[in-house]
């Protein structure tokens, strides 16, 4: 059984290290490489709940993991949501090479992360993730992906080390660091107090929780697109899992009112600027990324309607709430690839993202358009789409805590998604629109596969609208 | 045969799956686009029509799925499902063939006809949700669906109508939204049932209250209630058939339909009389009537004065409801068929006028008869309707409304009745009577031989006439059981046997 982890484990890691060998062989084994991930996760899917010691040292020595509900769904999301995005970026020819080794690497480390059974394993895997992606971002080499990087590096490091802290304030506490050891013994104290402040700082920082999200637009905007589509779909919910497992499992008893009101702030104001920012942005893909600072907002106000002291519910009960936030998760994760891998298209036909240029080649691309639009439809949070559903919930959740201010910018705030949404959809509609500078209609060709990709990872996002019995039922 | 819970999903892909092929149907295979568009129509015709039958028959037609905990997706069909079906599929049938004629050599029919089709679905969801939830879905699908065609010219002028259509309807879905919830964390979503669910259950009051003005605000948009109307006059720079589907089958009567879903299905109409909420809808309703009528009298342009037309008139389905009658619902619920049926005529030939002689004023209809008999007659007749006069059909809304305002004690919904009818003719009396009786012009504004031998194209031409024929014929049968008066009456009755 645990087979099946170290495998999902390795195998990415080792198509790295083959890659990284030979370079030649560069194609096959990333295609080998991406599907056998994906594939793995989904067998991963299927296996029971379960703890296990890696290579038979037993806990709290050795290397611990563990499969539960929730793990099993980032494991598949992530599987699923990578697979689609890599098969993406092997019909990109302009991606260098390190891009396999990097994203590769980075894959390993998200699988490693949410089966890490203890919390120092989680920081080591964190700092994994955290590089990797820092280097992914520059990988263009460009003056602005460097300069972005830098920033994206520093913040990274910052955030691991407060978690490392909050590692330690456990480990001086408790003298473990064992999740569910942890859960079953954990007070209220004021030490722990500030290790969850102390952590959830860290890991906000690297999930682009508003007011610490300005490194955010610059790295997602500036990285080539498979890269911002994996950052923004993945690798930040790697960073919001955690929190959600110190939320609400290690530290449960914790929050208190005014933690959950201090993220709900956050939240609100993070939907509400990310999305001026959204709409007052004049190319695609720095759109696309402050739509992600935006919607992170939804992610931490789920958080603490869940952590709410009210809620009946904690991290394993049936009543079913904990699962809107997982779909949350996957509905922005399907959208959020979905559009970045768009505007990518759509940037790399035309050879710039000004929006308001975009016209003539969006009416080319009529599959990549209309995969925008329906991505664009479930981020907004309208029907039929993964990302209504998590709306239903987040409001269900609000009016049951009387939180009204709360339920009104998360109203408020699925309308300006829309706005910013069918702003761009206006421009290809637009045959009157004159450009806002003149270029040569060069039209740069797109591989087919790749408008596909978009169409099914957006489509995906619209089918589990209909069909969320399979997470819900538990 | 086939299993009952299957209908409502057949009767979503007789027109969800001619959507999807249209997308992939090249732009200039024109004779497998129209096919695949017609032949779905008449499918869809068909279903529908089987469908009236079997309920007639005492059948039972739904099917439901878990969505979340405590929340279901549910599609049935009941009477007022199948009227609202049967209106849909038979106009779309006519719309379709009317819009084949009307775009025949304008750019992008693929998106235009699978928008246009994907609507149709939408509206076929919004007729047969089974509860709250799944007519927000749909109700929201159906904005979704409408807003490429309403932009579909893609001029300046029409971007900027669509904004302002998606700005109405999205806020309004918003609210309609955020009412729903409401309700659903007060006391769940069961499916709609006669009489309601929530008198039932003892709320207290702020939350009945919110709940209803958050979702008439999201259904009034639509519905185009005063004040939410003013998208609507705005969306005529859409293309003719849209108009004529979205004013007389699509969008105002999924609003229509809406509140008489929430009225007679969530509340229960006696439950929201006795809780005073009829009352605001019918001071509504009836302001939304008269002043709808007050500005069509002052529209110059054939399309505007339609639509304000409209705007009133559908306000008529809405007034029929609040009065909290059995005679005022037969009223209210005929005419979301008959309105139905005359604005698509009048929508359809004003498309003609515009698309054979250039004509859009009202003053440069002077003489059209002469050039275009036929369209004229079924404008003519449509336009009589209107007013109410008989053996049309608007003619036993306007009967029905006015004994439903008697039998309750309104009188002053009478007055408002009478000032709506003398205000109806005197902006479509005059138009009849220049189109008939002034002197032609020596040159139309831009005059097109569409056809060598009729006044226009052929399939511009049937779909008004039928619709014109229907709307006599109707109004003469329409106490036969199967005809919309006969069939509202059994609707009725199950309302308020309770």
């Amino acid at each position: 059984m645990s087979g099946w982890l170290a495998i999902l484990v390795l195998w990415p890691l080792a198509m790295a290290s083959l890659i990284a060998i030979w370079p030649k062989l560069t194609k096959p084994v990333a295609l080998l490489a991406l599907l056998g991930t994906g594939l793995l996760s989904m067998v991963v899917f299927n296996l029971p709940n379960g703890v296990w010691a890696l290579g038979g040292w037993a806990r709290p020595l050795g290397i611990g993991w563990r499969l539960d509900e929730i793990s099993r769904l980032m494991l598949l999301l992530t599987g699923v949501v990578g697979m689609l995005v890599s098969l993406y970026a092997w019909w990109d020819s302009a991606l260098p090479r390190s891009f396999w080794v990097l994203w590769l690497g980075a894959w390993g480390a998200m699988n490693a992360l949410y089966l890490a059974a203890d919390v120092f394993n989680i920081y080591v895997t964190l700092e994994l993730l955290g590089l990797s992606a820092v280097a992914l971002v520059a990988i263009s080499l460009k003056a602005g992906a460097l300069q972005a990087a830098m920033r994206y590096l520093l913040v990274s490091l910052l955030g691991s080390m407060l978690f490392l802290l909050g590692v330690a304030l456990l480990y001086g506490q408790y003298g473990q660091l064992d999740i569910l050891a942890l859960a079953t013994q954990m007070e209220p104290s004021f030490p722990m107090l500030f290790a969850l402040v102390v952590m959830s700082v860290g890991l906000m920082a690297k999930t682009a929780v508003f007011p610490l999200h300005s490194w955010l637009p610059l790295a997602h905007g500036r990285a080539p697109a498979a890269v911002s589509a994996i950052l923004s779909a993945l690798v930040i919910k790697a960073s919001f899992y955690l929190l959600m497992r110190l939320w609400l499992e290690v530290f449960a008893p914790i929050p208190t009112l005014a933690l959950v009101y201090g993220v709900w702030l956050m939240g609100s104001v993070a939907l509400l600027w990310g999305a001026w920012q959204a709409l007052s942005s004049q190319q695609l893909k720095p759109m696309v990324a402050w739509s992600t600072v935006a919607q992170v907002g939804y992610l931490v106000i789920g958080l603490g309607l869940l952590a709410h002291p009210n809620t009946p519910t904690g991290i394993n009960t049936p009543e079913g709430w904990q699962w809107g936030l997982l779909w949350l998760m996957m509905a922005h994760a399907l959208a959020k690839s979905a559009m970045f891998l768009a505007a990518g298209n759509l940037q790399q036909a035309a050879g710039h993202d000004r929006i308001s240029d975009l016209g003539e080649v969006m009416r080319v691309q009529r599959k990549t358009l209309f995969a925008f639009g329906i991505a664009g439809v479930s981020l907004a949070g309208l029907p039929v789409s993964a990302g209504f559903l998590a709306k239903w919930w987040l409001l269900e959740l609000g009016i049951f805590h009387q939180a009204w201010w709360l339920v009104m910018v998360m109203v408020v705030a699925s309308l300006l998604t829309a706005g910013y949404v069918f702003r761009v959809l206006n421009v290809a509609l637009n045959k009157e629109l004159k450009p806002v500078i003149e270029h040569a209609p060069v039209m740069i060709p797109i591989h087919a596969g790749r408008q596909w990709v978009v169409l099914i990872l957006a489509c995906l996002g619209v089918l589990a609208g209909l069909q969320a019995q399979w997470l819900w039922g538990g | 045969m086939i299993d009952n819970s299957l209908w409502p999903l057949l009767i979503i892909a007789s027109s969800l799956v001619p959507a999807i092929l249209i997308f992939f149907i090249p732009e200039n295979s024109r004779f497998l686009r129209s096919a695949v568009n017609i032949g779905g129509a008449l499918i869809k015709l068909q279903l529908v029509v089987l469908l009236v039958l079997g309920i007639y028959a005492g059948e039972v037609y739904e099917l439901s799925w878990q969505l979340l905990p405590g929340l279901d997706f549910r599609l049935q069909i009941d009477g007022l499902a199948v009227m609202f079906l049967l209106l849909s599929a038979f106009l779309w049938l006519l719309t379709t063939i009317y819009a084949i004629g009307y775009l025949e050599n304008s750019p992008n029919r693929a998106r235009f006809f699978g928008f246009f089709t994907l609507c149709v679905s939408a509206t076929a969801g919004v007729a047969m949700a089974g509860n709250l939830f799944t007519f927000v879905v749909f109700y929201e699908l159906l904005t979704l669906a409408t807003w490429p065609l309403v932009v579909h010219r893609g001029t300046e002028k029409a971007i900027a109508a669509g904004r302002v259509y998606l700005r109405y309807t999205l806020i309004g879905g918003g609210a309609l939204l955020f009412g729903t919830v409401l309700l659903h964390s007060f006391a769940g979503t069961p499916s709609f049932e006669p009489g309601g669910y929530l008198s039932a259950i003892d709320l207290p009051s702020w939350v009945l209250w919110s709940v209803f003005v958050l979702l008439m605000a999201g259904l009034g948009v639509k519905a185009a209630l005063v004040p939410f109307h003013s998208w609507l006059p705005q969306a005529m720079v859409a293309p003719a058939p849209v108009s004529a589907l979205l004013h007389a089958v699509a969008v105002v009567k999924a609003g229509a339909f809406g509140i008489v879903r929430v009225m007679f299905e969530v509340y229960g109409i006696e439950y929201a009389d006795a809780l005073g909420m009829a009352f605001v809808l019918l001071v509504l309703a009836s302001l939304t009537i008269v002043y709808g009528s007050v500005r069509a009298l002052y529209q110059t342009d054939i399309k505007k004065r339609l639509a304000f037309s409209t705007v009133s008139q559908v306000s008529y389905v809405a007034l029929g409801i609040a009065l909290a009658g059995p005679m005022g619902a037969i009223g209210g619920l005929i005419h979301i068929a008959h309105q139905g049926l005359m604005k698509i005529t009048l929508f359809m030939t004003a498309g003609n006028f515009a698309e054979t002689l250039g004509v859009h004023k009202i003053n440069q209809l002077n003489g059209i008869g002469q050039r275009m008999p036929w369209t004229t007659m079924a404008f003519t007749l449509a336009a009589l309707g209107m007013i109410g006069l008989p053996p049309m059909v608007g003619f036993l809304s306007k009967w029905y409304l006015g004994i439903g305002a008697w039998e309750v004690g309104a009188y002053w919904v009478m007055a408002v009745l009478f000032a709506s009818s003398l205000l109806n003719a005197a902006y479509f009396l005059p138009m009849i009577y220049r189109a008939w009786f002034l002197p032609a012009p020596a040159e139309w504004p831009n005059e097109r031989r569409l056809s060598p031998h009729c006044e226009t194209h052929w399939m511009l031409l049937v779909p008004p006439l039928v619709t014109a024929f229907t709307v006599v014929a109707l109004g003469l049968v329409a106490g036969f059981a199967l005809g919309t008066l006969g069939w509202v009456q059994w609707l009725v009755e199950q309302e308020f046997v309770q």
